[in-house]
This record gives C-alpha cells, structure tokens and sequence, in this order.
C-alpha cells in the first residue's frame, strides 16, 4: 500500500495530486462510471486496468474536460477543481496522450504542438523548444515533417512532446504501447521513469499486465464502470489481475498444436504481390509470398500502419491484381476477382473495421449478413434471377443460426448494427463467415477492442475452423493473440512481409526486431516448412 | 488591338472577376474548416437584391453594401443552424439554402424590377491611377475591387500566418482531434460559415451594384457556383483564387468582345462557356487525384457530433 | 445562453422516419402562414388558397397531375442517385435535353406520321437525358469530377442550347419569328387520360409506373440493396463486391432517362411544341421532392402531388388575393430546409439546453 518514496528528492513527493471522489457518467441506461474513486501521489506511476468497455476512456475523458460527470468531485493540488474543457484541464496542470491520436495529418509537427498551447507563440520558437525537449528525454522529432508522413511511433513522440511542453505535473497515458513495437515501447518506458524521478505523476492505461507489473507503483481496477479493486500490481499476479479485471478467469484458447503437415493440400497462396501506395497516407505491397495449408493458422504481426490493410485489401479482392495467378485459392487462380469471385472458391474476409468497412451501422443485422453473402450463397437468399428479390425469411434463418453459434447478444428481433457493442458486432461479422463454412479466413485485427470474454470466443472459433481443415490467416498487433494461436507468424514492416517464423521456437525480441524494421536475417530466417 | 481597347477589355475582365473572387475567397475559409457550403448562389443573390433594394431606398450605394454583406451572413447562419447544430447532410442543406435565396429574392426584388440602379462610383487614387495604361485597370476602380484584393492578401496571411487560422485548418483536417484539444469546433465553422456568407452578400452586391447596376431576377446566374468550382481549381489557396477568377472573368466577358470583333458565333454558345469552362477546369483539377486528394480538407462536408 | 444538443441514437427512430414529412409541412405552414400575416396578407385565406383552393375543382385536379408527373418522374431517378450518394442536380438540363432529342422527329421530320412516332419520340427523350447525364457521371468515374458542379453546369448548357435551336435552326418558318418550334402534329401529341374532364396526360401514368417500379427495385431486391449499401458506405459497398464506379453510370443514366421522359412527355403532352422555357424548374423542385419523399418512391408520389400543389397555389393565391406568384418559390425552399431539420430526429436526439446560466464553467 505504502507508495515507495526511497528517492524521494522533492518535498511533496508522496503526497496525494489528484484525488476522485465518486465520479459517475451515464449514457442513456448505460452507466459508464459509477461512483469511481482514484487517488494519485505525486512521483506515482499509476495504472488504471480494465477490459475494453470498462468506462477508463470515460473516467479519463471526465478528467480531462472533454465530458462531464454526472456526480462526484475532483480535488487537483488540494483545490477543488472541475474542468469544463480540456484547455482548463491543461491550466490546472494536466496532460494527455491520446490512444488514437488527437492529431492533425495536413499539419506540420510543429504546428501541432503549437495547437495545444495557450497564448501565442511563434512557430519557430515551438519547433526550438520541441527539439530540446525531445533530445532531452530521447525523443527526436522534425519539426517541420508533415505528421500524415509520420509513422505510428512517431506520431506518439509528438504527442508526447506535445503533452511535455505544457509542463504538467500529472500525465494521462491511454493505451500508449498498443501501437509500439516491444523496443519502442521499452523507450518509453525509460521516459517515462526520467518524468517519475522529476516528481511527475502518470496516470498510465493499459491492459497489459506485463507492463504493468513492472512499471507501476500502484493499480485501480474497473469493471463494468466500478472499482473493483486498488492494489501494488508488483505484488500481483498477471494472473490475479486478470481475473480481477474481467471478474472470472478467462479460458485460454484449447488447441492442439499441429507440427506444419506438408501431405496438407496449399489452399491459398501469394506469389510476388506488389503494389503502389494508393492514396497520400498509404502503404505501397512490396513482393509479398506466402502460402498456407489447410489446417494452419498463420499469423501476421506488425506494428499499425506498415501496410496491413493495404495486404488486407488486396487479399480480399477489393483490390484486384493485373495478374490473375499472384493469388490461388484451393489451386485456382484468382488475382483477377473482386472479392466475391474469391468468396466463391472458398475464402472469407473479416476486415479490422467494423463499421463502415465489414458492416453498415445503419443496416438491419440481417442485412449486414447479405452484405458478404449475396454472391456466395446468392441460391439461398435470392430468387428471381436478374431480379434478385431479397428472400427475407432464408436471410432471417441464417441470422438466427449465427447468433446462437457465436452468442450474439442484440436487442429486437433484427435492430440496426449500431447498436451492437463492439465484440457482439465482431462476432457477428465473423459469425457469418464462419457459417459458410469456407477453406481460408483472411481475418484483420479480429479481436482489437473486443472484452476478454468474447475474444476468446472468437480466437477458439478461428482455431476450431482450422482444427476442422481451413487454414487461417490472421493479421494482428497484438503479439500475445498470434502466440496463443498461431503455427507460423510472420512480420509486416514498410509494406513488405518477412518470411514466416515457427511460433513455438520464435521469440517475441525476435519478432519485436523484424516489427521494427531491423533485418536480423530476413528472407532466410527459421522458416518454418 | 489599340491599347485603350485592351485597357477597356482588361477593365472588364476585372470587374467581371471581383464578384467571383469574393465568393469564392468567402467559400474557401469556410471549406477550410471543413464545411461545404453549396448555398452561395442563394448567398449571393440575397446580396445582391439587398445591396439594390437598401441604395435605391436610401440612395447611398454604401449602405447597400453593408446590408448586403449583413444579410449574406446573417442568411448562412440557416444554414448553420441545419449543417452545423442539426448535422443534416450539408449536401442538400446548402442545395436548400440556394433555392430559398433564389425564391425570396424573388419576391423582394419585384418591387424593384426596371427601376434605375445606384451606382457604386469608382474610386481613383491620386497619381497612381495617372500611370500609363496600367493606372485605370489597376487604381481607377470600384471600392469593392481593391477589397477583394485586400481580402485575398488578408485571407492568405490569417490561414498561413495567424493563430486562429491555424485552429480553422485543424478544424478542417480533423474535427475529432480539435475537439479532443479542446477546440471548440462548431463556433470555429459558424464563423466561418458567416464569414462566407458576408463575402456572398458582397459579391452578390458587386453585381447589382457595380456591375449591371439594376435588379433582375436570378442575376447571380449561377457565378455562386463557379465561385464552388473556383475553389476545388484554387486547391483551397488564396492566391490560386485571383488567377482562377481572373481567368473566368476572362471567359465570361469574351461573349460581349467577341461579337464587338464580329466573330459569327450565336450568342448562346459563347453564353456557354463560363459554364464548359467551369467543367473543364474542374476535370483539368480532378484528374490530379494525388494531388487534389492531398489539398482537401480531410473532414469536408462530414458532420461533427460530438460524444456526449 | 441556449445551446442545440444532438446526440445520436443507436437505433433510428422509426417513428420520426413517417412523422418527419409531416413535421416539416406543419413547420412550413406555421412560417408561411407567419409571412402572409408579414405581407399584410389574410394568412388563414392565403393557404386555402394555397392548398385547398386548387383541388376543388375537377379541371384543377387534372392540372394538378399535369404539374406532378414531371415531379415524380424526375424526383423517382433523382431518389436511386442521392441514395447511393451520386449527387445528380442537373436534372433540370437532363429535362431539356430530353425534351429536345424527343422533339427531333415532329420538329424536323413532320411528314413522318403514324402510330410508332410517339413511342418513338418517348424513347429518343429517355436516350436524350440519358446521354446527357452520362457526361457528369463519366467526368465522375473517370476523372473524380465534382458531380454536382458538372451536373449543375450543364443545366446552363442545355438551357442556352434550347434557347438557340428555337431562335435558329429549329424555329417554326410560319411562326411570325416567334422563338419556338412549329407545332406537333397529332400522332405527334401524348393523349390526354380522360379528356372529357381536363388535360392530364399520359405523363402522369408514366410517373406512377416509375415510382411503381423503382419501389419494388428499391425494397425487394438485390440492386436496391447495391444502391443503399454503396450510398451509406463506399468502402463496405467494395467488400460486399459491388462497383462504385458501375453504379455511378447507373443511377445517372437512370435520373437522365427519367428526367428526358419528363421532358419530352411534358413537350408532347402540355405544350406541344417547344419554346425557350418548357420548366419552370421542375428539375430543381424535384430535389425537393425527393427529399420530402424522404426519397421512398412511393413517398415521392405523395411529395410530388403536394409540390404541384404549390405550383398551382401559387397561381390561385395571385389571382384571389394579390399574392405575388413568387412566394410559391420561397414556400418550396422552407419546405426543404423544414424537411431536413425533420429527418435530424430520425437519427438524433434533439436537446435544447441552457448553459451558462448554472454552470460557473462556462466561462472560457
């Protein structure tokens, strides 16, 4: 309980900055936060741990001004305080780094930072100071780069930079390492243990409880928008943490690893796909090979933004390649197909977003399983030939046959994908593949924002599929996912793919190098056959 | 060609260009910040029967300007009302508020149709309009001319150089992320809104004021829209603007040279040419998607919700 | 200070999808009925003039659908086009060209006669609009040319190219140098549907086929479902397999060659011969119309017999109470900004708050 106060310099040092007391948010009959209370000491690292939809984006949006509570009270510095906006917020002393970056792609570094400065600056006095700044804790910018050219570790530098210049005495970190490859991620954390020792305190959301033990001097758990529970994680358990956060122990995923089976038929292979970036932000495909057997799951690391949706795309058929034979499914060439010609032989898509992308908020449920099965399955859920009337009832049956496989819990009977939760949704999207029963799953981020209890589903429904003779290609950030699922794992980087890794011998330092764009000994590395 | 025909023919050019440039630097600062205002037609013409209706009643040209330029604004601000706190498609919204000015202007300006216009007189500045044959084009203009060309330096040093303009590009870029900073993102695109609508109501009282000093119906035909295509030319920068507008100032005075040359084309066609001008630049612009993509405000015409 | 909150609903309000065209006519009505008391104008006698007054009368009622047909006609194609987000606004020149490439045959080959010439001319309207909405859907497609410049655009093309087909070369040679066409010859004319009782032509049945059709297409099938996913969003519609680009051709063709049977049917039924000015801005009052359809054809009929009205209205209320005819043309535009404050309630709460007033935060 006692907040080791051993280097001690300042004089507050151990004293409580931020004090919570019963801050509650409710949307709608949805209670986010319900009466969450938080203390914070100067000089502490502190964790806020919660599964996705736990209320930790709430309670920090509510301390920061962009929302406000409901109930409850703040004391900042012993003073009573309640900011109305996050420029007030920024005045009282606190900072923030965004987990989906709050920042502006047309806009230079400089003039980013200088967007969240008060008063009046010159431009070129901002891009002096972000420098010395960031040489001081190891963060080193251009001030003058365009932040859209900036890849996904350096945009959190800005903002991190950004956050600095303000000179606050409380930092709120969300998420910060979901995008980080492990080295960078072990840079921050030397920053953030040089903002500690200057008396700083951080506030640090995460759900890895890796980093957490390690790192934090204090943690507070939430769940279902309660504190359920304040503990010294380096006393804990990833394990006790776990089970305090989604409130039962999550079941790993069962799988019998299956040694690579070479008498397995290749059901899907790439042969040299390149392609040009398509838009200013975007990643171009460099030569990238690969083929799996049916029965595997091969997974793909890498950090956001090194041309995984791009590869995502272009497996999918929604974009299309000029030569015909660059991508078989079960032996037949089909470079050349949209993605309904790849649906028909037998593969079956999930992209990483779910709405706008995989689905249609505005759509019925039932309409969202016509959206990727009106080609493939076109005898069931349509008649009339070149009419093509919607058989509504076959459409209805299929609905109800995916929602008691995968657990689907909506309300009304066929409501808009609006309003699913996120992981109902994803079960949903991959619910329908899953129905069809295909011989490869292309699947991008397929748990990302998913509750521990229906990931699980999801990673145990992949692995059965491929148990049964699919074979699975599985985009992922999240390393411990690919570990727990994969039989070979490779790596994205710059928009090309190393050659696949063994999961069971490669390691994650390994995985981290080649995520980070280092060539250890790519293209011949231990690739599994 | 005599030079006091090119001076003639350049002095044309100028005054058919000022309305458009207005119009058009007004709908840049308010695309800059993310909102597509398709209602600077109805805009423009509401400035236009306002600007000719309050010279004739008060018999100063001057006050017709202000009211203009008052209603202009005061007219997007229905639009802002939709757009902006409704969040209706900004499409049909701005379509509306173009067919709403079409029809009260209308209405207003019947009262006022035939009647002899007030003239809003030019201004020479003294020694430098005596400057040979640049010194009419250039410093013997309507008051609104050298505004116009205040407004394009000014419009240019508050987006690139000024604070403000710098959160109105944020804004544009990514609402999401400004009101996450703590911008407030709705204020920043009403004033922009209302800043486009007071320049509309400017150039739609350039028109009636200056340029055919008199009230008919739908005058503005359809200039509140070159002024839209003049911005997508333009690539969202001001001083693309001048040239964009000074080319089609161009064009549009060609009809009237041209038969004065004698050249034996029916009037329509030439009529035409603003308008097949207008989707030929547009093509020309479009057709460089990397480019046009890269210079596009990023959340233009997206609606802003905030989470609540 | 009052403050507008929206915030979005989960589930769209089913209720407020049927109520909101209603809102917005009882929104329209109470300002309109605000500017006549304005105008010094008895506000209860001006909207019976309005929208009473001309369905009184059985010969009214035929003009009422003579105003209608093209309405719907343009409204239903217009409906395909703002729903899989092809902003189609040139309908209004598409109309005009129609009508023009469907006068070719009476206008220029008069001594061809017969039963196959109306059918004839029909079809050559639809191709008309249909071409000359292909220009802005191709510029689109193949350039990523704004949709609704071009489109725009090209009303004031169409319109100067009428002007000079009736001053010039198409001018009736026994005309007294009037600026129109000679006049149709009868195989030539679109029949009257009962013409004992006034003068709605065949137009009006077209109008109702095609709303009739685009319905069914719209909510049964395949293509209907294509058009809704592509407009709500593009890049679910490329993962679903279907082609933005294709669809851009389609939508356009399809409002071209509806708006080109408008045109050639009102050429052919109503007037009878072209002159400089067949619409009175039926292709732009057809956005409104779609829009108060809440683009749902069958919605559109509705939408599109209450906008004639106002045509009508318009007219009546001159006659009766000294109303300028003007007026109708402002009634129309409240009309749509009334129908898309409506339509925010499907999706979004509305809260109007005070601030400031309680809270000490407010001051920034």
């Amino acid at each position: 309980m006692t907040v080791s106060a051993s280097h001690a310099q300042d004089q507050g040092k151990g004293l409580p900055l931020l004090e919570v007391s019963g801050f509650s948010k409710s949307f709608g009959p949805l209670k986010a936060n319900d009466g969450v209370d938080l203390v914070i000491r100067r000089g502490e690292i502190h964790a806020l741990l919660g599964e996705n939809g736990a209320g930790k984006s709430t309670f920090v949006k509510m301390l920061f001004g962009s929302l406000q509570p409901d109930a409850g009270s703040m004391h900042f510095d012993g003073k009573a305080v309640r900011p109305s906006s996050p420029s007030e917020a920024r005045k009282l002393g606190l900072g923030m780094v965004f987990q989906h970056f709050s920042l502006f792609d047309s806009l230079t570094v400089a003039e980013n930072i200088a967007l969240s400065l008060d008063g009046s600056f010159a431009l070129s006095d901002i891009a002096a100071e972000a420098s010395r700044l960031g040489a001081a804790y190891g963060l080193h910018l251009n001030p003058e780069a365009l932040v859209g050219d900036l890849s996904v570790g350096e945009r959190q530098r800005v903002e991190i930079v950004r956050c600095l210049l303000q000179k606050p005495s409380l930092i709120i970190l969300d998420e910060p390492t979901s995008v980080l490859t492990p080295q960078e991620a072990e840079r921050l954390f030397e920053t953030l243990e040089t903002l500690k020792s200057e008396g700083k305190s951080i506030l640090y959301i995460s759900h890895r409880l890796d980093e957490v033990r390690r790192m934090c001097d204090k943690a507070t758990i939430l769940r279902h928008g309660r504190v359920v529970g304040a503990c010294d994680p380096r006393r804990e358990t990833a394990a006790s943490l776990a089970a305090m956060m989604v409130g039962a122990e999550v079941a790993g995923v069962r799988r019998t690893p299956s040694p690579a089976d070479s008498e397995q038929p290749v059901v899907f292979s790439v042969e040299g796909l390149s392609q040009a970036p398509l838009g200013p932000f975007s990643m171009p495909l460099r030569d990238i090979r690969m083929s799996l057997r049916a029965g595997e799951v091969l997974g793909i690391a890498g950090v956001a933004g090194n041309g995984q949706s791009e590869l995502f795309e272009a497996l999918s058929g929604e974009q299309t390649q000029g030569n015909a034979d660059i991508i078989t499914i079960r032996g037949k060439p089909a470079g050349h197909l949209g993605p309904n010609g790849r649906r028909k032989l037998g593969a079956a898509f999930a992209p990483e977003e779910r709405i706008g992308h995989a689905a249609v908020s505005t759509l019925s449920l039932s309409e969202n399983v016509l959206l990727a099965r009106h080609a493939s399955d076109a005898s069931a859920y349509l008649s009339g030939g070149v009419f093509g009337i919607v058989r509504t009832g076959a459409l209805g049956r299929a609905l109800a046959r995916i929602v008691s496989a995968m657990d689907v819990r909506k309300s009304g009977a066929d409501p808009d994908a609006s309003t699913l939760s996120g992981g109902n949704l994803q079960k949903l999207i991959l619910g329908r593949e899953f129905d069809r029963q295909p011989t490869v799953f292309v699947v991008n981020q397929p748990t990302w924002g998913v509750d521990a209890g229906a990931a699980a589903r999801i990673r145990q429904t992949l692995v059965d599929a491929t148990a049964a003779g699919a074979a699975a290609l599985v985009i992922s950030q999240d390393l411990d996912e690919l570990f727990e699922i994969s039989d070979r794992i490779a790596v994205m980087h710059d928009g090309e793919m190393s050659a696949p890794l063994d999961a069971a011998t490669v390691t994650r330092e390994h995985l981290g190098l080649l995520m980070g764009g280092a060539e250890p000994e790519k293209h011949h590395g231990v690739a599994a056959s | 060609m005599s030079p006091d025909m090119a001076q003639a023919i350049l002095l044309t050019i100028a005054t058919a260009a000022t309305p458009l440039l207005i119009a058009a630097l007004g709908e840049l600062v308010v695309e800059r910040s993310g909102v597509l205002n398709l209602g600077v037609e109805g805009m423009m013409i509401m400035g236009a029967v306002t600007g000719f209706a309050v010279a004739q009643l008060t018999g100063s040209p001057w006050l017709g300007v202000l009211a203009a330029v008052i209603v202009g604004a005061l007219f997007s601000l229905l639009f802002g009302v939709l757009a902006l706190s409704l969040a209706a498609n900004q499409v049909a919204t701005g379509l509306s508020l173009t067919l709403l000015g079409l029809g009260v202007s209308g209405m207003i300006g019947e009262n006022f149709i035939g009647l002899p216009g007030v003239k809003l007189e030019a201004i020479s500045i003294p020694v430098l309009s005596d400057l040979p044959f640049v010194g009419k084009v250039l410093f013997n203009q309507d008051p609104v001319f050298y505004l116009s060309l205040l407004l394009a330096v000014g419009i240019w040093w508050f987006i690139f150089r000024s604070r403000a303009g710098l959160t109105l590009r944020a804004v544009g870029d990514n609402h999401a992320s400004a009101h996450a900073l703590g911008i407030n993102v709705l204020k920043v695109r009403y004033l922009a809104v209302m800043f486009g609508g007071a320049c509309a109501g400017l150039a739609g009282a350039h028109l009636s004021l200056v340029y055919t000093p008199q009230w008919t119906e739908d005058m503005t035909a359809g200039r509140g829209w070159i002024a839209l295509a003049l911005v997508v030319f333009a690539s969202w920068l001001p001083f693309r603007v001048i040239i964009g507008a000074y080319l089609f100032g161009a064009v549009t005075i060609a009809q009237f040279h041209a038969q004065a040359l004698g050249i034996a084309i029916p009037s329509q066609f030439l009529s035409a040419l603003p308008y097949l001008a207008t989707i030929i630049v547009l093509v020309l612009i479009s057709a460089n998607r990397r480019m046009t993509m890269r210079n596009t405000p990023a959340s233009l015409g997206k609606p802003f919700v905030p989470d609540r | 200070m009052i403050r507008i909150e929206v915030s979005r609903r989960r589930q769209h309000s089913q209720f407020f999808a049927i109520a909101s065209p209603f809102i917005a006519l009882a929104i329209t009505i109470v300002v309109g009925a605000i500017m006549f008391a304005l105008l010094g104008k008895p506000p209860l006698a001006a909207l019976y003039a309005y929208f009473i007054e001309p369905v009184t009368e059985l010969w009214s009622v035929h003009e009422l659908l003579v105003k209608a047909a093209p309405l719907i006609l343009i409204a239903v194609g217009l409906s395909v086009c703002y729903l899989s987000n092809n902003w189609n606004i040139g309908a209004e020149g598409q109309f005009v060209m129609g009508a023009v490439a469907g006068s070719i045959l009476p206008v220029l080959f008069p001594q061809i006669t017969g039963p196959l010439v109306l059918p004839a001319m029909l079809v050559m309207g639809m191709i008309g609009g249909a071409a000359f909405a292909t220009i802005p859907a191709l510029l689109k497609a193949r350039f990523n040319t704004n949709e609704i410049l071009s489109s725009l655009m090209l009303v004031y093309v169409a319109q100067l190219f009428l002007d000079w087909l009736v001053r010039g070369p198409w001018r009736n040679p026994e005309g007294f140098n009037f600026p129109e066409t000679r006049t149709f010859h009868a195989d030539a004319i679109l029949p009257e549907i009962w013409s004992a009782s006034g003068r709605a032509h065949y137009g009006f049945l077209f109008a109702l086929i095609a709303a009739a059709v685009i319905w069914f297409v719209l909510s049964k099938t395949i293509h209907g479902f294509e058009i809704r996913v592509l407009g709500e969003s593009p890049r679910a519609g490329r993962f679903a397999g279907f082609s933005a680009r294709r669809m851009i051709f389609a939508a356009f063709l399809l409002s071209g060659a509806l708006a080109g049977l408008a045109g050639i049917s009102e050429v052919s039924g109503a007037i009878g011969r072209l002159t400089p000015s067949i619409s009175p801005g039926y292709g732009f009052t057809a956005i409104i119309v779609a829009f108060l359809g809440r683009l749902n054809p069958i919605g559109i009929v509705i939408a599109g017999l209450f906008l004639a009205l106002s045509y009508l209205g318009g007219e009546a209320a001159q006659i009766s109470l000294g109303i300028s005819d003007k007026v109708a043309a402002v009634f129309q535009g409240l009309l749509l900004f009334a129908v898309l404050a409506s339509d925010t309630l499907i999706r979004y709460k509305i809260a109007i708050v005070r601030t400031g007033a309680l809270t000490n935060g407010g001051a920034r």
